[in-house]
């Protein structure tokens, strides 16, 4: 393989995205100054909803925040401490000891005291959602708790998915009322078909950007994708999240016209799957100086992003319901389009079927025209975990090379630095890719 | 062409010196914890069998744990690589290299030029290593390079049900407490680290000529084990705890200079 030296350069929106994150942090922990509300629940939950409530409701969604935790290595053993200390077993998806250990030591990872939560809205897609909260009401007073059972699986297949749907959006109507009662506000159909074309707006756009790194050289690496796709995970529905994603793909396309690499040496694009390990992203930094860059995985591109079929094919962002002109001017509409479009989302699909997630998987490895992948056999999440065995055997047969490497995304204990450097060096070398600094 | 295979591992290292593509010597020095002293050392050794100077070597290839601290400033390679290069260099029908070594099991899949098509390693259970070995070993008190014949004398299977040493050990303690023969609880030893490293191998996929190369392939009690495990016969090679350096030194010769 030859020496390429690509042109690269940093995104410009950079500084705009580490803005909008820790402005989202302060605004929840600040909610209660200005009479605003806070709520808490999943990264998964359809924030959409609270937001008919008003322009002063402030979420903190708990797994990226438990990846801030993670992030900060010192601040999350002590976390992960305190949660041991108090009984819980230490196999719990990581982010969720994280989370009940920053609230059990009275400290917010952004500074300051845990802030409290006036109601907590959250779904039910893997069984430690379902835990998650019923803890920190048994921890903290009785917090208002609503939550949606989206258990309904994989929608592309399903014969019967206007039900699917239906059941979904039945507990929204549900929800609703929760909110007037728990909050004693009013609730704002508008607002919520504005925060529902938000949602709309932020996902599709972050599936272009996805494939928009199909080009060669990729215009953004995973580690980057990490640091702005988080942003979905936080508020998706809010309007600067939407703006920011649509600032984001025209960047990205123009990084694409002029040819601008994530990684100026690329040679070899893989991707991983699940979350990382967050305290040793440098991995990524490892893998780069043999001019491997991974161009991202399912789970970056498919949590947040919305996807459908392009008639050429190819895998492509969903055509919003704005641009396909579907009506959305009542409650009920909007609950529908939410609730369909979030069903549709690969992550929501693949979660229960293997399957479907091999599939995913080797059509993205056609499209983005890998070289490999390297599976993160993530011990701190079983729900993303479950079946990635399945998935390592599917590329195998695909003919993939496929490399494993053992972790856990928010305990470091169980990630070995070392270990994982050798790996990626065996697996370079079977793929043929010199060391840094060797001839060829 | 002279050129110099040096395995850096946990326990021992290895030297193999090459001219020309033929063994021409080999050294070993247990590793301590001065790597870099034991590594020259086992270099030291090699060359005086070979009757050369350090001049005399072309080029050098480094592999195993410790391979940043070999003398020089050697050609790197993974203990993966080295190992299927070596292990096909001696069997050219190998198509499966179960290595294992002190600290360390690792499974391969090559092809028949020695190109790594899959692996699986394991690096963090001792139950998978020659440490599992050594550990039952002193628990049985007996010697660990009796503990390889001892099994073969066994005439029961006593399954164990800890697949973590620690637990292990405690188990062949309740064992001999109950006066289980020592050859039985031998064997079951052997039948347990066995099964860790041949579902690990079975993860790469078994294909028919399985190679069995590391410090451990010495102990004839594993070697039965595996392949009662396996249900086939596998290949030990002479010396096979000097394999990975012998693939490193086919490495080297291979590279341009
Ligand atoms: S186990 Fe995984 S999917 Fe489930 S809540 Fe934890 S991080 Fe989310």
């Amino acid at each position: 393989m030859a020496n390429v030296a690509y042109p690269t350069e940093p995104l410009k929106c950079w500084a705009r995205a580490k803005e909008l994150r820790q402005r989202y942090y302060e605004d929840y922990a600040k909610a209660h100054d200005t009479g605003g509300l806070r709520w808490a629940g999943g990264a998964w939950s359809f924030d959409a909803i609270p937001m008919g409530l008003g322009p002063d409701v402030y979420p903190l969604t708990s797994e990226p925040y438990a990846a801030s935790i993670a992030f900060n290595r010192e601040f999350s053993k002590r976390c992960l401490e305190a949660t041991e200390a108090k009984g819980y077993a230490r196999d719990l998806c990581s982010y969720m000891r994280n989370y009940w250990g920053s609230l059990l030591l009275n400290e917010y990872a952004f500074g300051g005291p845990f802030p409290r939560p006036d109601f907590i809205w959250q779904d039910h897609i893997c069984c430690s959602h379902a835990k998650w909260y019923q803890v920190v009401r048994d921890l903290e007073d009785d917090i208002p708790y609503y939550c949606i059972d989206v258990a309904v699986g994989p929608y592309e297949e399903a014969r019967d998915r206007q039900h699917r749907v239906q059941y979904i959006v039945d507990q929204m109507h549900q929800g609703i009322e929760f909110l007037e009662r728990a909050t004693g506000r009013t609730y704002d159909d508008a607002r919520l078909i504005e925060a529902v074309k938000n949602d709309c707006r932020a996902t599709s756009a972050w599936a272009e950007v996805s494939a928009l790194n199909k080009t060669i050289p990729a215009p953004l690496d995973e580690k980057t994708m990490y640091a702005l796709y988080v942003l979905g995970t936080l508020h998706k529905a809010s309007r600067d999240v939407a703006d920011f994603y649509e600032e984001l793909r025209d960047e990205v396309r123009d990084r694409v016209a002029r040819g601008i690499a994530a990684v100026p040496n690329e040679i070899c694009r893989v991707i991983t799957d699940t979350q990382p390990p967050w305290g040793f992203l440098k991995i990524f930094r490892y893998m780069e100086k043999y001019g491997c860059v991974s161009v991202g995985s399912l789970y970056t591109f498919g949590l947040i992003g919305a996807w459908e079929d392009k008639p050429n094919g190819t895998w492509g962002p969903r055509t919003t319901p704005m641009a396909a002109g579907t009506p959305m001017e009542t409650r009920d509409q909007a609950l529908h389009i939410l609730a369909d479009w979030t069903l549709s989302r690969p992550e929501w699909q693949h979660f229960y079927s293997p399957h479907l997630k091999s599939q995913l998987m080797l059509r993205i490895a056609k499209e983005w025209q890998l070289q490999g992948v390297m599976l993160h056999y993530n011990r701190g999440c079983e729900g993303l975990s479950l079946g990635i065995a399945e998935n390592r055997l599917a590329l195998i047969d695909a003919g993939l090379p496929v490399m494993v490497f053992e972790g856990n995304m928010g305990d470091d204990s169980e990630f070995d630095e070392d270990a994982t450097k050798n790996r990626i060096d065996s697996f370079m070398e079977s793929l043929g890719i010199k060391r840094p600094g060797e001839e060829l | 062409m002279v050129t110099a295979g040096i395995d850096m591992g946990a326990k021992w290292v290895k030297v193999v010196l090459l001219r020309d593509g033929e063994v021409i010597a080999r050294g070993k020095a247990l590793t301590g914890f001065e790597q870099k002293a034991s590594a020259a050392k086992a270099l030291a050794d090699a060359l005086g069998q070979a009757g050369l100077s350090a001049d005399a070597i072309d080029r050098t290839a480094a592999t195993g744990a410790g391979r940043k601290d070999a003398p020089g400033s050697p050609i790197e390679l993974t203990e993966v690589t080295a190992a299927a290069l070596g292990a096909v260099q001696i069997e050219r029908s190998a198509r499966t290299v179960i290595d294992v070594g002190a600290e360390e099991g690792r499974a391969i899949k090559t092809t028949d030029a020695g190109k790594v098509v899959d692996f699986a390693v394991n690096e963090k259970c001792a139950a998978g290593s020659g440490a599992f070995t050594e550990a039952m070993a002193r628990a049985l008190e007996t010697p660990v390079e009796e503990i390889g014949p001892l099994s073969l004398q066994s005439s029961q299977a006593i399954p164990m049900n800890a697949q973590c040493a620690v637990f292990a050990e405690s188990e062949v303690v309740s064992l001999l407490h109950a006066r289980t023969p020592k050859a039985d609880i031998a064997r079951a030893v052997h039948d347990a680290i066995a099964n860790r490293i041949v579902s690990m191998a079975r993860k790469v996929g078994i294909n028919e000529h399985v190679v069995l190369i590391g410090g451990v392939a010495r102990n004839v009690g594993f070697v039965d084990a595996v392949e009662r495990e396996l249900g086939l016969k596998i290949t030990v090679p002479p010396d096979p705890e000097f394999v990975s350096a012998l693939g490193a030194a086919l490495h080297a010769a291979e590279r341009r200079g």
